[in-house]
């Protein structure tokens, strides 16, 4: 059931070190790539339908071919913002194997041409921050960095830089905000990264898992890639699954596999006497999966849009009948309101609200009127803004309600706690 | 008081060599701020002051920045700076409950520091360590995870909390 193309040697501390990550054929395919025609990697990227592991699942090989075709200075940024609530696979790979992102950022350069790449890393995150700085200081030393890398003729530096302390620097151009020593702002697309970003200049910004994929692909080459998963999802995703499961972790596995099995028999099942009541597929924002909707879906990014809901970053959490939904919904309108940059003001206003109904609801003060009000407040939060966290915002709110309505109407006529009842702050 | 504020030679030579690391100076104002915390464990006015003059950048700019971020303290906080994670994972697990046990050992509420000044409290977003729910960061260092109450608070006190 799992098949292990990234996180394959996660359980060899020596990953971690260059003479280790070497002795398990690191830098092999980045040799490889550098003797390959930079288009060449460009159309193995695409043909072997890589679609970006952050959260949008745009094609990866699609996103770089919208570069311009000149020699214009360009920017590559990897997206290791990991803010999304229940996702953390990125951090796992960045401190069990840095060296297999920084060669599939290197690889990656090289087939667009670019010559300075960021790794934007969230600021928590002091032990990645760390482990990938030393990483890529002994990857300059050992020629895989800096001045005429294995003696190809390309250039490439690498920097690491620390966010601190904000989801919206994981969007794409708040992040490219971030960099620029601004508030971590996003900003209005058009113009798309790709033709104007980070300091006006042509910037591609991909996913830690996206950029570590690429360097299995030149390796294994795209049909064999694409063994793994889906017609339309090709590959191999990492699972960040938490919640209540028996064993909780990240997990590599095709895409498409049956959520069942991932929970039943990779992470366990849930804790003796308990039984399923929801699961949220794709982190905070993938609307929320009733029992029998987990228990039939496929994680690909089909069958979750098909289900309404999204793969987004890969976060999986379980949720057993121990769990209010009303509180949990709760909790995730805090994280919104707590996020929302400001710019825009049906998100600003929009998480304000919605984090004021949903509290005042699971503290007892519901009005009949608020299941209504939460879903008239969100469907007035979706497509009108600067970026996604409106809707990502409104998304769970609207699933919440109407899946699970009837605990709401309970917690609003009883003032009390619904089915579970977990104890509320 | 935070009028005498200055920082270290290092922490000025740190400062001078970020502005020359990145694309632009502006880019030196996230790693500065951070230093400064690093030294004083906040970020007072009169290190605003410091930083503009050092970055050559304007003060309104710099406070703009140390203001949108959620790491940067603008007021002081304890010696330990204990971040519980209460979002979904961690809330199913215990995070809230292992945040009320901590305010009660420590006698302080959420957000608030201890009268010696050693410990301040306050509940975070979810910090991506949810398999290992409930979880805290103490200050900037590495995570502290699976906890249990008593487990917390037994590795606060061996770090001297
Ligand atoms: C509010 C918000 C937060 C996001 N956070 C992240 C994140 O933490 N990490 C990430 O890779 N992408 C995140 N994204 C998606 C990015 O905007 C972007 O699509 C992604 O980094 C592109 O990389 P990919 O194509 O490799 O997935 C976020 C998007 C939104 C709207
Ligand atoms: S949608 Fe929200 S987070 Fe995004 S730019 Fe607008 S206000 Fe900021
Ligand atoms: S929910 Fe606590 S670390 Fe993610």
């Amino acid at each position: 059931m799992q098949v292990k193309l990234l996180s394959e040697h996660y359980d060899k501390p020596e990953f971690q070190t260059l003479g280790g990550y070497e002795r398990h054929g690191g830098y092999v395919v980045l040799a490889k790539a550098l003797k390959m025609d930079p288009n060449a990697i460009i159309e193995e990227v695409k043909a072997s339908g890589l679609r970006g592991r952050g959260g949008a699942g745009f094609p990866t090989g699609t996103k770089w071919s919208f570069l311009p075709k000149n020699g214009e200075p360009r920017y590559l940024l990897c997206n290791a913002d990991e803010g999304e609530p229940g996702t953390f696979k990125d951090r796992v790979m960045m401190e069990k194997a840095p060296h297999q992102l920084i060669e599939g950022m290197i690889m990656s350069s090289f087939a667009i041409g670019c010559k300075k790449s960021y790794i934007y890393i969230r600021g928590e995150y002091t032990d990645s921050l760390r482990i990938v700085g030393k990483a890529i200081q002994e990857a300059y030393k050992a020629g895989y960095l800096g001045k005429n890398i294995l003696g190809s003729g390309f250039d490439h530096d690498m920097d690491v830089y620390s966010g601190a302390g904000a989801y919206i620097c994981g969007e794409e151009t708040g992040m490219i905000s971030s960099l620029e020593g601004l508030k971590g702002q996003p900003k209005l697309k058009p113009p798309f990264p790709a033709v104007q970003g980070y300091l006006r200049k042509p910037t591609i910004v991909n996913n830690v898992e996206t950029l570590a994929a690429v360097k299995y692909i030149i390796r294994d080459g795209a049909a064999s890639y694409r063994k793994h998963g889906t017609e339309k999802s090709a590959g191999t995703k990492l699972f960040s699954v938490s919640g209540n499961v028996q064993r909780p972790g990240t997990y590599e596995v095709p895409l498409g596999l049956p959520l069942k099995v991932l929970i039943n028999d990779i992470c366990g099942g849930l804790k003796p006497g308990r039984k399923l009541k929801a699961v949220i597929p794709g982190g905070s924002s993938a609307p929320i999966l009733t029992a029998d909707e987990a228990n039939k879906v496929t994680m690909d990014y089909e069958a979750l849009a098909q289900m309404g809901s999204m793969l987004g970053s890969g976060a999986v959490i379980v949720i057993d009948d121990s769990n209010c939904m009303v509180d949990m919904l709760s909790t995730i309108m805090h994280f919104y309101h707590h996020e929302s940059c400001g710019q825009c003001t049906p998100c600003r206003e929009g998480t304000g609200w919605l984090n004021k109904i949903t509290h005042r609801i699971a503290h007892g003060h519901g009005e009949s009127k608020d299941i209504e009000l939460i879903k008239k407040v969100s469907e007035q939060m979706m497509g009108k803004t600067i970026c996604a966290l409106s809707d990502a915002a409104a998304m769970p709110a609207i699933s919440f309600v109407t899946k699970f309505r009837d605990e709401f109407e309970t917690y609003i006529k009883k003032g009390q706690l619904g089915a579970g009842g977990a104890a509320h702050a | 008081m935070a009028s005498t504020f200055s920082m270290s030679a290092e922490g000025l030579a740190f400062i001078k060599k970020e502005l020359t690391r990145y694309e632009t100076p502006y880019s030196a104002i996230i790693p500065s701020l951070f230093r400064v915390q690093a030294e004083h464990g906040w970020v007072p006015p009169e290190a605003v002051v410091l930083l503009g003059k050092t970055l050559n950048l304007p003060e309104a700019h710099i406070n703009e920045v140390l203001y949108f971020y959620t790491m940067f303290n603008t007021k002081p906080v304890g010696k330990f700076h204990i971040q519980v994670c209460t979002n979904i994972s961690c809330a199913m697990n215990g995070g809230r409950e292992l945040t009320q046990a901590l305010c009660k050992h420590y006698g302080v509420e959420v957000g608030q520091t201890s009268a010696d000044g050693k410990v301040t409290i306050n509940k975070v977003e979810c910090l991506g360590s949810c398999d290992t729910a409930p979880m805290m960061q103490v200050n900037a260092d590495s995570y502290l995870e699976n906890l249990t109450p008593e487990s917390a608070i037994k590795k606060l006190k061996e770090m001297g909390a």
